[in-house]
C-alpha cells in the first residue's frame, strides 16, 4: 500500500512533514507515519511558547501497541497547538495532512527548512 | 529463521502485518487491531494460532504423570473434556499455562505457550524421566504436525455451523460442533481429515479453538472465511488477540506469569487442586496458608493519559511505588487505558485508587473487578 506524499511539503527523516507559510509552518506526521503506527489513541503536543531546537523530542503519539516520540524538523518557538487532534487522536490516521496537523512554530532558523527532504526524496526513503 | 505456520502465504494475501512473536512469524493485523478487535466483540474473528505448541500424552500412566505435572486435576475429565491448568516448578512459581485436553482414556492433548516450547519439553522430559508413576507413557512433541485456528466471537457458532457439517466421531459425540459446551472437545472430519474442535478461546467471547494437520489446515482457514461472510467473519490478528485477552483480565506468559509468580498470585487458585499431590503442591499449600502478600489486579484509568504498558510502576496516590504494570493498552471496547499488575493485597481491593506512572508522571487509575469488559447484558 503506497503512501500519500503531497508535493508542496518537507519531510524529516524522522517522518514529520513541514508545511512553510513565511516565518510560519506547520508540523505534523505522515501519512506513511500512521499507517505505521496503526490505530492512534493518544497524541501529546508540546506546550505553547516552548522553544524547539530540530531533532529533539517535542510530541508524543501512541498507538494501540506502542508509542513513538514526535522530533521537531525545524527549530523555533510553538506558537500553536492542534487541541483537535488531542482530542480526537484518530484524526491523526484519517487526515494526517489536513485536520490531524499538530503545531506551528515561529522559525527561528528558516535555513533549516533547506536541509528537509523533498517529496521525492521522502518518497524514496519510504520506498513509496 | 523465524518458524512460519502453514497460513504465511493467507496472511500475506489478506495483508496481515507479519512480526516476530516467540520465534514465529505471525501476523499481528490486518485492518486495524481497533477493528479486528470491535469485530470479535460484535460479529466473529479468525485467528492463526498454530504457533501455539502441542504435546501428546499417552499410555496407561498419562493420568497419573499428568496429575503429578499439573496443577488442576485431569481426573475430573470425562473424555472430550478440557480443563484450564499450569505446571509449576517446585517453588510453586509458573513454568506455563496450559490446556489439557482428554482426547479418549489415556489420551491426552495438551496446548501450550509457543514461547514456552521448550522449557515446557524439558520440564515434562525431566519429570518423565523421574517418574513413578505405574504404567507406560509416552511423551510426543507434535507441534509441527499442527496448527490451530481460532473462530471468536458471538457469531462464531453460526459460521462453525456453516463450515463443518456431520457429528463428531471422536472426543465427546455430537451431532453436531455447535453442541459442544464450554471445554467440551470433539474429532469431526473435514473433508475426510480428522480434525479436533473445542469449545475455547483466549477472548472472552464464545468461540472455538481448531487443532488441524499441517497440510488441511489452509483449507480449513479458507472455508471459514468463505462461509463466515455472512456473519462478517474477518481475519484477526495477535494485536486484537492481546487486546482482547488483557480486557478479558486472561493472563498470558511473561507478562502476569513466570517462574517466580504462583498462580494463587496470579488469582489462579480455581485451577490448582491442592488435594492432589503435585510439583510445587507444598510451596503453594504454604502459601494459601500464610496468606498472598502480592496479588495480580486488574485497573481502568480515570484520568485521561497515555495507555498503560508493561513494566510502568504502579504507586500509591501520592505515595510510593507498591507494583508495576504487566499488562496494558487502550482498551478498544471502552475507549479507555486499561491493564493488569502486581499490588500487595492491602492495595487490591476493587475500588482502591492507584496512580500509574505513565511517561514520568503519575496517572490516577481504578482497581475493578474482573473481568475489565463484561459483555452489556
Amino acid at each position: 500500500m503506497s503512501s500519500k506524499v503531497p508535493a508542496d511539503l518537507k519531510y524529516a527523516k524522522s517522518h514529520e512533514w513541514v508545511r512553510p507559510a513565511g516565518d510560519v509552518a506547520t508540523v505534523g506526521i505522515s501519512d506513511h507515519a500512521q499507517h505505521e503506527l496503526t490505530d492512534i489513541v493518544f497524541v501529546e503536543l508540546p506546550a505553547v511558547g516552548r522553544k524547539l531546537k530540530a531533532g529533539e523530542t517535542c510530541a508524543v503519539v501512541e498507538s494501540v501497541k506502542t508509542a513513538s516520540d514526535v522530533y521537531a524538523p525545524v527549530s523555533g518557538e510553538v506558537i500553536a497547538v492542534n487541541d483537535a487532534v488531542t482530542k480526537t487522536p484518530v484524526l491523526a490516521n484519517d487526515q494526517p495532512y489536513g485536520d490531524g496537523w499538530f503545531f506551528k512554530v515561529k522559525l527561528s532558523d528558516p535555513a533549516e527548512l533547506g536541509s528537509l527532504l523533498s517529496p521525492a526524496d521522502y518518497a524514496a526513503l519510504i520506498g513509496g | 529463521m523465524l518458524k512460519r505456520t502453514p497460513l504465511v502465504e493467507s496472511h500475506r494475501k489478506l495483508g496481515g502485518r507479519l512480526i516476530e512473536f516467540g520465534g514465529w512469524e505471525m501476523p499481528v493485523q490486518y485492518s486495524g487491531i481497533i477493528d479486528e478487535h470491535l469485530a470479535v466483540r460484535n460479529a466473529a474473528g479468525l485467528f492463526d494460532v498454530s504457533h501455539m505448541g502441542k504435546v501428546s500424552v499417552t499410555g496407561s500412566g498419562a493420568e497419573a504423570f499428568l496429575n503429578q505435572a499439573l496443577t488442576n486435576d485431569v481426573r475430573k475429565l470425562a473424555p472430550g473434556q478440557g480443563q484450564y491448568t499450569l505446571m509449576c516448578n517446585e517453588r510453586g512459581g509458573v513454568i506455563d499455562d496450559l490446556y489439557a485436553y482428554k482426547l479418549a482414556e489415556e489420551d491426552y492433548l495438551l496446548i501450550i505457550n509457543a514461547s514456552r516450547c521448550d522449557a515446557d519439553w524439558d520440564w515434562l522430559q525431566q519429570h518423565y524421566d523421574h517418574s513413578t508413576v505405574p504404567g507406560a507413557i509416552q511423551l510426543k512433541n507434535v507441534s509441527a504436525q499442527h496448527g490451530i485456528i481460532a473462530l471468536q466471537g458471538p457469531r462464531a457458532a453460526e459460521c462453525m455451523k456453516a463450515a463443518l457439517s456431520g457429528g463428531s466421531i471422536g472426543g465427546v459425540l455430537v451431532g453436531t460442533a455447535t453442541d459442544l459446551k464450554k471445554n467440551q472437545a470433539g474429532i469431526f472430519l473435514f473433508n475426510g481429515v480428522p480434525i479436533t474442535v473445542a469449545r475455547t478461546g483466549y477472548t472472552g467471547e464464545d468461540g472455538f479453538e481448531v487443532v488441524v494437520p499441517a497440510d488441511t489446515l489452509t483449507a480449513v482457514w479458507d472455508r471459514f472465511l468463505e462461509v463466515g461472510q455472512p456473519f462478517r467473519l474477518q481475519p484477526a490478528g495477535l494485536g486484537a488477540r492481546d487486546t482482547l485477552r488483557t480486557e478479558a483480565c486472561f493472563p498470558l506468559y511473561g507478562h502476569e506469569l513466570d517462574e517466580d509468580t504462583t498462580p494463587l498470585e496470579a488469582g489462579l487458585g480455581f485451577f490448582v487442586s491442592l488435594e492432589k499431590d503435585f510439583v510445587g503442591r507444598r510451596a503453594l499449600a504454604e502459601q494459601k496458608a500464610r496468606g498472598l502478600t502480592k496479588k495480580c489486579v486488574a485497573f481502568k484509568m480515570t484520568d485521561k493519559s497515555a495507555p498503560p504498558r508493561p513494566h510502568y510502576a504502579i504507586g500509591q496516590p501520592g505515595g510510593p511505588k507498591i507494583g508495576a504494570v504487566t499488562s496494558g493498552t487502550q482498551s478498544p471496547s471502552l475507549g479507555i487505558g486499561v491493564g493488569l499488575g502486581y499490588v500487595p493485597v492491602a492495595h487490591a481491593a476493587a475500588g482502591t485508587a492507584l496512580d500509574i506512572e505513565i511517561r514520568g508522571r503519575p496517572a490516577r487509575a481504578v482497581v475493578v473487578p474482573k473481568p475489565i469488559y463484561r459483555k452489556p447484558a
